[in-house]
């Protein structure tokens, strides 16, 4: 078989320096000086080359708000920071809740041919929280859903929570809980703290994230069955999760690039740049969450990458759209609050990024350690160099990125899936 | 400065400065010739995107009396509740020429949006934004506070102020908070545990929950409208458990220092938060505030706009 590229003087996740050729779709060869004839060459000096990103949270917006994103440049904007599998949420218009709609979400993965795009199914229909949506169908389907969450909202009913963890055992299946009591969180703003009553924006209280938390792992332990928490933001949630694992819960916690970074302190300017769902926390949940990723609390890093149009921004911020953009930049948030800051080695942000999320989501193809014979889904990323954030030349269609002008660490040079040059720095 | 936006943005040299500038205005409000030449030629709009009359009416009768042209854009009739947004609206003032836009709005933050955008350049001045901040009302209050009780001082030094009712919800609260203090009044705030915002105690103020406690040791009993929607969100039970435990009466009236003074930034709820004469006592000071207000915008919109002195 012809080797079509070699990567070049690159680190390995384990630190070892190798080069690394890719044919066949598969890493044909591992080792220290590898034959170029007629491959293509990237060249990996000063670069770490890491397994394929997979993301378990992303709203590609397609069906229904293709001003905001559609599966191409959302696959784009995925691409460009280094993901090979992308997991698009079921909040869409219509929603996918049928296997009608994730097939269709599906195959638009499949024709933008950049990276694999696995649908979440809703957990219930049209997000009502009332009554299950066919999730055997979805099952079934060609776009074989195993994650399935009603994000955007909570699935607050827990009759409804319990029947739904249970439902998917039969397949392996896990919900997806975005855990926001609705209740406790009725027209909130921001996190409610200190600076939401400076401001008068009404506050979402962490208790109302945490509550939801508690009440699921128990719901789980009793059932025995699998449950994902999404963005987890507060110091008291990782507390929760952390117990739950102790107790042999199958539960696992995904946490933002953003919620890794940024505060609520950031609402002072009323830019609803920064409202998001869950809200931006305090400074100790910031630092909390960065522990929980570093002991394995929490077990992965997910963008809720959450394009909105312009409009939905340029506003007061209590008109304003949750959300902020992510795929582009989130290697560089995990490079500047977990490597730089000597929380994780690169073997184990591998794990938080890439095998981990595979893991939970069943994406049987990916998440594979590099080693020869292993499909080719790889990210080569120059931790050295730093990059200036812009939100006018994002890949995504929409510009809503909160670290706009803000420089990071880490570019992103070349991204492989399947054996193929999905992205290249420059070109 | 080129807006009146949180009182946070104000230094107290500068509130003292609207202060005196305010009492200056004042004489001339009261001779015969109540209009003076400073702002001919000047536009200002009252982007009112939220019902308040006596705040509207009180900045145009400022802006008049320093001959600005004044614009009324309010809510009802008007684009605003068409679902225009405010960035169209904004920039539509700003082709119109609009040399200051007055705000009220229902969002938190609205004018910090309108000033720190690139929508319009002209000045702008808070007139209450959500349960943010009303910035000119708490001028207002300090300026009717000094007169009554300061004996001739420019600041509130020694003066305690009990600010009674929905904190949690008041612009007025707020802004009264950061300016009182900063003038070296001594605030406590009275309001049941629900109706007091969290991380209250970061405040540089004293909490109680009973009105009975404080009632005679302050010099200001300054009382907020409750509103009764706030019921059926389970803040309180009821009205007259409101009234009972927070409400100005006859009894708590008398319990007042003699020289104490009773302050309501209006529209009343006779019956409710004050009772009748308690509103109409001798120690009411709530019809000064209402023309001391006018006098104060006065002070606000000619540093703002005269372009003279420097704010």
């Amino acid at each position: 078989m012809t080797t079509s590229f070699v990567i070049k003087g690159g680190k390995l996740p384990d630190g070892s320096q190798s080069d690394i050729a890719i044919a066949g779709g598969l890493i044909s060869a591992i080792g220290s000086d590898l034959p170029v004839a007629n491959a293509t060459v990237i060249d990996g000096k000063d670069c770490v080359v890491l397994p394929g990103l997979v993301d378990l949270h992303t709203h590609l917006r397609e069906p229904g708000k293709e001003d905001a994103e559609t599966v191409l440049s959302g696959s784009q904007a995925g691409v460009r920071g280094g993901y090979v599998a992308l997991s698009a949420m079921a909040n869409t218009s219509p929603v996918a809740d049928t296997a009608g709609v994730v097939e269709q979400v599906f195959r638009l993965g499949q024709s933008a041919g950049l990276l694999d795009v696995f649908p979440i199914g809703a957990v219930t229909q049209g997000l009502a929280g009332e009554e299950l949506a066919e999730i055997g169908a979805m099952a079934d389907s060609a776009a074989r859903v195993r994650v399935f969450s009603d994000d955007g909202h909570c699935i607050s009913d827990p009759l409804v929570m319990r029947r739904a963890l249970e439902y998917v055992k039969k397949f392996d299946g896990v919900i997806a809980q975005h855990a926001q009591e609705p209740r406790l969180t009725q027209g909130s703003q921001m996190n409610e703290g200190i600076v939401s009553s400076q401001l008068g924006l009404k506050g979402w209280p962490a208790i109302a994230e945490e509550a939801i938390i508690a009440r699921d792992v128990l719901l789980a332990d009793h059932v025995q069955a699998r449950l994902h928490i999404c963005h987890l933001t507060t110091a008291g949630g990782v507390e929760i999760i952390r117990w739950a694992k102790q107790r042999g819960i199958q539960v696992t916690a995904e946490v933002t690039p953003h919620h890794l970074l940024l505060t609520d302190e950031l609402a002072r300017s009323y830019d609803p740049i920064y409202k998001v769902n869950p809200p931006l926390r305090t400074e100790a949940d910031v630092m909390a969450l960065r522990e929980a990723l570093a002991d394995g609390t929490i077990d992965i890093v997910a963008t809720d990458h959450a394009p909105h149009p312009a409009e939905s921004k340029e506003c007061e911020w209590q008109e304003a759209s949750f959300g902020m953009i992510g795929l582009e930049t989130a290697l560089s948030i995990v490079t500047k609050t977990i490597f730089d800051t000597g929380l994780l080695t690169w073997s184990a942000i591998a794990d938080r990024m890439s095998y981990a999320p595979a893991r939970i989501g069943l994406y049987a193809e990916h998440g594979q350690e590099i080693r020869v014979g292993a499909p080719a889904h790889l990210t080569v990323m120059n931790p050295t160099k730093s990059i200036r954030v812009d939100r006018d030349l994002v890949s995504s269609r929409s510009r809503n990125t909160p670290f706009h002008g803000m420089e990071l660490p880490g570019v992103v040079m070349a991204t492989f899936f399947k054996g193929n040059l999905s992205y290249k720095a420059g070109a | 400065m080129r807006h009146l936006l949180s009182i946070a943005d104000l230094s107290a040299a500068q509130a003292i400065q609207i202060l005196d500038t305010a009492e200056e205005l004042s004489r001339v409000s009261d001779g015969p010739m109540k209009k003076l030449p400073t702002l001919r030629g000047r536009t200002i709009v009252n982007l009112f995107a939220e019902d308040s009359t006596r705040t509207r009416i009180s900045f145009e009768a400022a802006a008049k009396r320093l001959s600005a042209d004044v614009i009324n854009f309010s809510a009802k009739g008007s684009s605003v509740s068409k679902g225009e947004s405010l960035k169209d609206t904004a920039q539509t003032l700003q082709a119109m020429g609009a040399d200051a836009v007055i705000i009220r709005h229902s969002a938190s933050g609205a004018a910090q949006r309108l000033a720190d955008s690139q929508w319009m350049t002209g000045s702008v001045i808070n007139a209450g934004d959500g349960t943010h901040e009303h910035p000119s009302q708490a001028l207002l209050d300090a300026f009717t506070i000094r007169r009554n009780l300061a004996h001739g001082g420019s600041d509130l030094t020694g003066i305690h102020v009990a600010i009674v009712g929905d904190i949690l919800h008041s612009r007025v609260a707020r802004s009264n908070v950061l300016l009182l203090t900063k003038l070296g009044a001594q605030v406590t705030l009275v309001a049941p545990p629900t109706l007091l915002p969290t991380g209250v105690e970061s405040w540089p103020v004293s909490v109680a929950y009973n009105f009975d406690d404080v009632i005679d040791k302050v010099d200001v009993v300054m009382m907020l409208r409750i509103q009764l929607e706030r019921m059926s969100e389970l803040f309180f039970p009821n009205a007259r458990e409101y009234s009972h435990y927070f409400g100005l009466n006859r009894d708590r009236l008398k319990a007042m220092k003699p020289s104490a003074i009773v302050m309501h930034p209006g529209p009343m709820n006779r019956g409710l938060e004050i009772t009748a004469d308690s509103a109409d006592s001798a120690r009411s000071v709530i019809l000064q505030q209402v023309t001391n207000g006018v006098t104060v915008r006065m002070a606000i919109l000619y540093l703002l706009l005269a372009g003279s002195q420097e704010l």
